[in-house]
């Protein structure tokens, strides 16, 4: 009793104060959570079994759909980065570039929900159908600004000198961004990949909504699973999700060795 | 060195933002020289080499190489390489990568051949992978770095970059090798080693070579010709030796080295008057009676017994600074300070005679005797220098053109800027014995000339203001 009220009188506003609240918060809303899906992948009927991860990899739909979203996150990923590099490399051109990026970030305030059914709407009313072309078009709106963004930070972070140099050394337009730019930008476009192909696999509304559940991606089908009660199998899936995140934050910090620091995302 | 000219600057002016940094320069560079620009920071030399290399395009004027027009010509097309000041080595490139980089890109002859209409036309090949070895070794070889052809860029150490640096510039077998301060990043050791290590180069390979540097001892050692430059104007352009020994101006005598500068009156023909003596010098040619500057090495004045006949000046020592192979002697003559090098020891206090040859007196006309702004009044008893309303006692009407007076020691700096009627920025500060004499540029680019006691770092922003009773106004003629 003594020693606890000691330590009330010993309280001092350090600087790890300031970090208890979301310490707190941290072990509530992602430690507590993923511990139980670790443990819920493991379980069903009650026993430790790994019944879960045989229903997952011995069902054709579910290795499917899991296939299914790869490849459009992949198709999503390559659209946003033949977009966002020109967008990102033009917009590093001018000294007005805070504005631009604000125009190309502004969109993403707007609620997601709302931007997907407005842009449903917008199809509807076009008369165009809903399909595999309004989902990537859906995601390809919805993520563009996570691939402009890493590029443009690492583009604005490369300094003139070294385009200077190609173009000294014989380098003609073209050549100093295909040699130099390029590569040296490498950085910028890994981190924009992942930052637009993990969601694009997560993500379930864009599917569901711009489809008319036509299309069922891997987030929609971990929704459904925990929806139907189904808390293994979803688990199951959820941790793969988890790999997935580990493996592309792998690639980020191998391309990021060099310049540490410099990328925004 | 043969005698051809290589690189022609014809009056080449640039301006950033309607802000002038080269203001119509014109000179030339022959074969093979060794060239420096040389100049405080912001004086425009790294904007001419910049010119040079085709990364800047000159507002106005020409820029010829062999004779060639170049000014437009995009740096790719044009056969000079560059070693920047940081060496802006590719990072993600290994070291051999980094010197193969500009021979990869390459195109070169490879005899011709005639179409079916009889028509020839040149062939172009690239180097093979076989020669771009062979080159890239031999350049690395140069350069002391056999061994580090897989190395990353990030590993190597600053003199080592530099050599990558240079290797990489000079592979491409380029007409002219320009270098933008290639030095500044080192430590003064490292610095020595790579000048020599660089003089060598240039003779090895007897290419043109264009250096950039505000280190006046490095120019010096290094050059066959040196540019100086101040504010985007060149003051002298002439081999070390000359740039030393006959400076064209006080600018250049400051900035070269330690030099004593007095105001002084050119009497009559041989005959100068400066520090409250009259001396006999080897010029002639100027106005009775003509204001003048009158330059004096320290390592050309020798220190005499006081009685001696021959002594020009008697002064006192106030300070004496024993140096290794000579002593630095302060003294004072008639209320100036004379700076000395010589090898007799004296004592603080010790009453000296000083002989200066006739020949080692360097005599220049004055840039400017007066400050002189043409400008309109303002109103009665105002007048506009400056964009400033400057009060004065003149009541000529507003709008009449005038042209206003204003002597060097009548102008006031303000250490604030807002106590001042107009704001500057102090440029240069020279220090004539007795007093300084400071240039402050004005924000629309008006020099004034300023003598004051005070001593003012260049680059400060002051405030200026001139007493109403010391400004001359006199009408222009209608």
């Amino acid at each position: 009793m003594k020693k606890a009220i000691d330590r009330i009188k010993n309280f001092r506003i350090t600087r790890r104060v300031f970090a208890y609240p979301y310490i707190l918060f941290l072990v509530l809303f992602v430690v507590v959570p993923l511990a139980m899906i670790s443990v819920n992948a493991f379980i069903a009927g009650g026993k430790i079994t790994l019944t879960n991860f045989a229903e997952f990899f011995g069902s054709a739909t579910g290795l499917r759909v899991l296939g299914d979203s790869i490849l459009i996150g992949l198709i999503t990923c390559a659209i946003c980065l033949l977009l966002g590099y020109p967008v990102a490399y033009i917009l590093n051109k001018y000294s007005s570039s805070k504005i631009l990026v604000l125009l190309f970030i502004l969109p993403m305030w707007v609620n997601f929900l709302i931007r997907t059914l407005a842009t449903k709407s917008l199809f509807l009313m076009l008369g165009l159908p809903l399909g595999l072309g309004s989902v990537l078009f859906g995601m390809v709106y919805n993520y563009l600004p996570f691939m402009i963004l890493p590029i443009h930070t690492t583009l604005s972070g490369l300094g003139k000198e070294y385009a200077e140099a190609a173009a000294d050394l014989g380098a003609d337009n073209i050549t100093v961004i295909l040699k130099t730019i390029l590569p040296l930008s490498l950085p910028g476009i890994i981190s924009g990949i992942t930052m637009v192909f993990i969601p694009t696999i997560s993500t379930y509304a864009i599917s569901q909504l711009l489809s008319n559940g036509t299309i069922y991606l891997f987030g929609d089908s971990i929704n459904t699973k925990f929806a139907n009660g189904l808390y293994g199998v979803g688990s199951v899936m959820s941790l793969i999700m988890l790999v997935l995140v580990v493996i592309s934050n792998i690639f980020i910090s191998k391309y990021n060795k060099g310049n540490s620091g410099r990328t925004l995302w | 060195m043969t005698n051809q000219t290589i690189i022609e600057f014809r009056n080449v002016s640039k301006t950033y933002n309607e802000k002038p940094v080269v203001k119509n320069i014109s000179f030339s560079i022959k074969q093979g020289e060794f060239v420096t620009l040389l100049g405080p920071s912001g004086c425009g030399k790294t904007t001419t080499l910049r010119m040079l290399a085709g990364l800047e395009t000159p507002t106005e004027g020409k820029i010829f190489i062999n004779g060639k027009d170049y000014t437009d010509t995009p740096p790719h097309k044009r056969p000079v390489n560059t070693v920047f000041q940081r060496y802006a080595l590719f990072p993600h490139l290994n070291v051999f990568n980094n010197v193969a980089f500009g021979l990869k890109l390459k195109k070169i002859p490879d005899g011709t051949y005639t179409d079916k209409k009889g028509r020839t036309f040149e062939k172009f090949r690239k180097y093979s992978k076989e020669e771009i070895r062979e080159k890239v070794h031999a350049a690395l070889k140069m350069v002391d770095l056999e061994d580090y052809e897989q190395r990353n860029v990030n590993s190597l150490s600053g003199g080592q970059m530099q050599r990558v640096a240079i290797a990489r510039a000079l592979v491409n077998e380029p007409k002219v090798l320009l270098l933008d301060e290639p030095l500044g990043a080192l430590d003064l050791k490292m610095r020595k080693d790579m000048q020599i290590e660089l003089m060598n180069m240039h003779k090895k390979v007897g290419i043109t070579f264009v250096y950039v540097t505000h280190d006046q001892e490095e120019a010096l050692t290094m050059s066959d010709t040196i540019v100086v430059m101040r504010d985007g104007v060149i003051q002298q352009i002439a081999s070390p030796q000359k740039i030393y020994d006959e400076p064209a101006n006080v600018f250049v005598a400051d900035f070269i080295g330690e030099s004593n500068i007095y105001s002084g009156i050119m009497l009559e023909d041989f005959k100068v008057e400066f520090c409250g003596a009259v001396l006999e010098c080897v010029d002639k040619g100027f106005k009775k009676n003509e204001p003048i500057d009158v330059i004096i090495r320290p390592e050309d004045i020798y220190i005499l017994p006081k009685d001696n006949p021959a002594a020009v000046l008697r002064g006192t020592v106030i300070s004496s600074v024993f140096k290794g192979d000579h002593y630095q002697i302060t003294a004072i003559v008639n209320g100036n300070e004379i700076l000395i090098h010589d090898n007799v020891e004296c004592k603080e206090g010790d009453e000296i005679g000083l002989f200066i040859k006739p020949f080692d007196l360097h005599i220049m006309q004055k840039p400017r005797i007066i400050n002189e702004i043409i400008t309109e009044m303002w109103d009665k008893n105002v007048v506009e220098i400056c964009d400033g309303r400057f009060p004065c006692n003149c009541d000529f009407e507003s709008g009449t053109p005038v042209k206003v007076s204003i002597k060097f020691g009548d102008v006031i700096i303000h250490d604030n800027e807002s106590d001042g009627i107009i704001g500057g920025e102090v440029i240069s500060s020279i220090y004539k014995g007795s007093y300084y004499q400071c240039i402050v540029k004005t924000d629309n680019y008006y020099n004034f000339f300023v003598d004051t006691q005070d001593e003012w770092l260049k680059g400060d922003r002051v405030g200026i203001s001139v007493a109403p009773e010391n400004i001359q106004v006199e009408r222009l003629g209608e």
